[in-house]
């Protein structure tokens, strides 16, 4: 089957970041000073823990940005068409969940759906009772084996995922072993500061030694990954007969719409700061450098910009994005165009009124810097204004930059949830965790109830915004100079 | 000397001198905001473009827009009327009539036919009914909150507090209305799910949106009144102070409650004004006919007007909270010098 790649604007946007991600990584890489800093944040091991949760996260939505269309079965050698679906490569994967969808509403683990309807026997007969699903549980004979079933598949599932898991971590753990040259020791809460390890002596008791050590000082983050390897391991295991996680009105997989709607968030939290980095990092040193009339404008349009209420900012140019999208049908070729291209401008939007806060930090440390000495020395030796922003004053504001955008991340995931509630979100066709919300909001107060729609959307959420909130701590310790590291703060 | 006549007069003629200082650096940013939603709302879409929308795309006429924005005052010209005399020329525009005149407070008309001033006047109540004791409440848990943390700092009581803290920080606030009403309400049928009345009988709809208000933040409020706290304990004054033999009760309250009123202040003073915009998650929710709920119909309804006011009305009172900050400076803190 032939297909056709597509790149949606998003995610010509999230590769964009992602190259920038890598290079940024590589440079930090090479340069001690820089790494320092990553290297407390390694040795934290919530923070380590919480970095391989969000990776898992990040993993499950870059898969689920590589778009492609499917080629439809062409009809007498005309040039092939495609179809206006577009599917990810993360749809192909779990192609089961994303067409075996029920009637309506299931419970989590059901084999029935969630409430009665007139069904005719084999006689002919019509009762009232709990229809089977079409694919939740059909393997079985009697609804009663189910039980046994669940419980026996979980078990398995998770002890793969656990053997799976003991080894990847265990290779792991030996590679890296064998890679500390002395040069370049992880540095554990053990041996912190002082004590490097030595490097590893080959073979014999010593090397176990070794491993132990390692195992020791990066025993939570082995546990978590073992963890979540059982844990995918058991979900991955009843995914492929049961809706793990129920279904929703029109019969879909929540837990699909679950996993789909970590893309949306991810590239809200992500892509805005495409928007506002540049902006503030551009507008708040040369407002901070140059003083004077660039200072009283830059200053001016931030002013402006913030005094308005940021919901209903947003509100209000979602608004018009949506009046122009609407008058403007023809720009797009297929629905999924046009929902991505609301995401991108909710980004924009976004991006566009919460670069304020951090410009302004960052005029303030630029003032700040500008009076010191080795600046005024570079201006004595004339180097030229963009030589000095851009060697002195750009590398030290860059934390000031890292931790405002780690911890702006988690704030905006959360956004998303509460403006597609209010309306100005992303479209209603995208799957996210706000239109998740929204759409079964209703359900607590149906009888009986209907809870694991937003049970799932509210628990993936705060994985997520969890996760990202204790790893932005973590990153904000190691890099905040003006912490006072031996007051033990969190 | 500060019972000296004299004295207390030049301070209240220096305030004064300030407060009008402080206004008039206002009017530019409101101007700006007034330019900013001026062009959001007809230049970013022409009203030609609104009418389609809200007529719907496919059966629209010529006529029918005409009709549509002639009932709404918008068939003028943007900024410059040739066809109109005199002053005419830049009154009889849609910048004069729809944006201009929100300085004094004119608000027009909304979709259907009220007037927004109206509206707005009578909706304050409700919000600030919710929104008040929502914020003093909060206030005082917040602060005590993180006193308690502080008072333990470097404990596992501290450590445990900050871990409930990220733990409450990370949840969305969807989720405590949607959760508190379903326990509350449903379950234990506490207080009504929504609705509002006046007075007194209005405070059983009341209880629990305050109740979720103050825990929906209780998070990140604390914890940031923590750092502040932190900060505030580790310099010199606070190591004297104890080194005076001072309980750890006292000095936090007589001195690092004091010297942290002012990065307090900072944030809390200039929400004030904005009490009066309610919040529009809890009044949605719970049906509360404020200025929240009244924003988010009108988001719903695409009614642009409506949306227009609030955001003009929100900064104002955001610029508002911004010199009610400045004085509150003054009024804590005496090196804050009033030129």
């Amino acid at each position: 089957m032939s297909f056709m790649p597509v790149i949606l604007w998003s995610d010509a946007l999230v590769f964009l970041l992602l190259a920038a991600g890598i290079s940024g990584a590589w440079y930090v890489r090479r340069r001690e000073h820089l790494l320092l800093p990553w290297r407390r944040v390694a040795q934290s091991a919530t923070a380590m823990v919480s970095l391989a949760v969000l990776s898992l996260f990040f993993a499950v939505g870059l898969l689920d940005t590589l778009h492609y269309r499917v080629a439809l079965p062409e009809k007498n050698g005309s040039a092939s068409v495609y179809s206006p679906e577009v599917l990810s490569v993360f749809d192909k994967l779990v192609t089961p969940l994303r067409t075996q969808t029920e009637k309506t509403y299931s419970a989590p683990l059901a084999v029935t759906l969630h409430a009665k309807e007139s069904i005719s026997d084999a006689q002919g007969r019509v009762l009232r009772d709990y229809p089977r699903l079409r694919y939740g549980g059909a393997h079985l004979a009697d609804v009663s084996q189910r039980d046994g079933d669940v419980l026996w598949r979980g078990f398995k599932g998770a002890m793969g995922g656990l053997v799976v898991g003991v080894l990847i971590a265990g290779i792991t753990s030996l590679l890296r072993m064998q890679n500390l040259d002395g040069n370049n020791p992880p540095q554990s809460p053990l041996v912190r500061g002082n004590a490097r390890t030595p490097p590893l002596t080959r073979g014999g008791w010593e090397g176990l030694a070794h491993l132990k050590k390692y195992i020791d000082s990066n025993y939570a983050l082995i546990i978590a990954f073992i963890i979540i390897a059982a844990l995918i391991g058991a979900t991955a295991s009843l995914a492929s007969v049961y809706h793990v996680l129920g279904t929703d009105k029109v019969g879909q997989d929540v837990l699909y719409l679950s996993l789909k709607s970590i893309r949306t968030g991810l590239i809200i939290g992500t892509v805005t700061t495409l928007v506002t980095l540049p902006l503030a990092l551009l507008l708040g040193i040369a407002a901070g450098y140059l003083r004077g009339w660039v200072d009283d404008v830059i200053q001016y349009v931030y002013t402006v910009l913030s005094s308005i209420p940021s919901v209903l900012l947003i509100a209000a140019a979602v608004l018009m994005m949506q009046v122009t999208i609407d008058t403007h049908p023809e720009w797009f070729d297929t629905a999924a165009s046009r929902a991505d291209l609301r995401l991108v401008f909710l980004c924009l939007i976004l991006g566009m009124t919460s670069w304020t806060g951090l410009c302004r930090l960052l005029r303030g440390e630029t003032l700040k810097l500008r009076e010191q000495e080795y600046i005024l020395a570079a201006q004595a030796f004339g180097v030229s204004t963009l030589g000095i922003l851009a060697r002195h004053i750009v590398p030290n504001v860059m934390h000031i930059i890292l931790i405002a955008l780690v911890m702006d991340f988690s704030a905006l995931v959360l956004a998303e949830a509460v403006l597609s509630y209010v309306g100005v979100g992303v479209d209603p066709s995208m799957i996210s965790f706000g239109t998740m919300i929204n759409a079964a909001r209703l359900e607590m107060g149906r009888e009986p109830m209907v809870w694991w729609a937003l049970a799932a959307a509210f628990g993936f959420m705060l994985a997520l915004v969890l996760a990202a909130n204790l790893f932005a701590d973590a990153v904000r310790d190691a890099f905040d100079p003006r912490l006072n590291r031996s007051e033990g703060t969190a | 000397m500060f019972g000296n006549p004299m004295f207390a007069r030049t301070i209240l003629k220096l305030m004064i001198a300030y407060l009008i200082r402080r206004i008039l650096y206002a009017i530019p940013i409101l101007i700006g905001v007034n330019l900013l939603t001026f062009a959001l709302f007809f230049v970013v879409n022409t009203p030609d473009d609104m009418a389609r929308m809200q007529l719907g795309i496919k059966r629209v006429t010529p006529e029918a827009i005409e009709k549509w924005k002639q009932q709404r005052g918008y068939d003028k010209p943007l900024l410059l009327n040739s066809a109109a005399s005199g002053a005419g020329k830049l009154t009889d525009t849609i910048f004069w009539q729809k944006s201009a005149s929100m300085f004094v407070l004119d608000f027009g008309y909304s979709d259907d036919g009220r007037s927004i001033a109206r509206e707005i006047a009578q909706r304050m109540g409700p919000s600030l009914a919710i929104a008040l004791p929502t914020f003093l409440i909060g206030l005082v848990v917040y602060v005590s909150f993180a006193l308690l943390m502080t008072l333990f700092r470097a404990t596992a009581l501290d450590i445990a507090g900050v871990a409930l803290c990220v733990l409450l920080m990370s949840v969305s606030g969807l989720f405590y209305i949607i959760g508190g009403q379903f326990v509350v309400s449903k379950l234990w049928h506490l207080v009504p799910i929504s609705g509002y009345d006046g007075g007194i009988g209005g405070f059983r709809f009341v209880v629990l949106p305050v109740v979720i208000g103050v825990i929906g933040s209780v998070g990140s409020s604390s914890r940031w009144y923590r750092t502040i706290f932190l900060e505030e304990s580790g310099k010199d004054y606070v190591r004297t102070a104890r080194a005076k033999g001072l309980s750890e009760l006292r000095v936090l309250f007589s001195h690092v409650l004091k010297n942290a009123m002012i990065p307090i202040l900072t944030g809390v003073v200039v929400v004030i004004p904005l009490l009066f915009m309610g919040s529009l998650l809890t009044e949605s929710f719970f049906g509360i006919p404020g200025l929240g709920s009244y924003t988010i119909d009108a988001i719903n309804a695409q009614d642009f007007s409506v949306v227009r006011a609030m955001v003009f009305l929100g900064s104002l009172l955001y610029i508002v909270g911004l010199i009610l900050t400045d004085v509150s400076y003054t009024v804590v803190d005496p090196r804050v010098r009033l030129s």
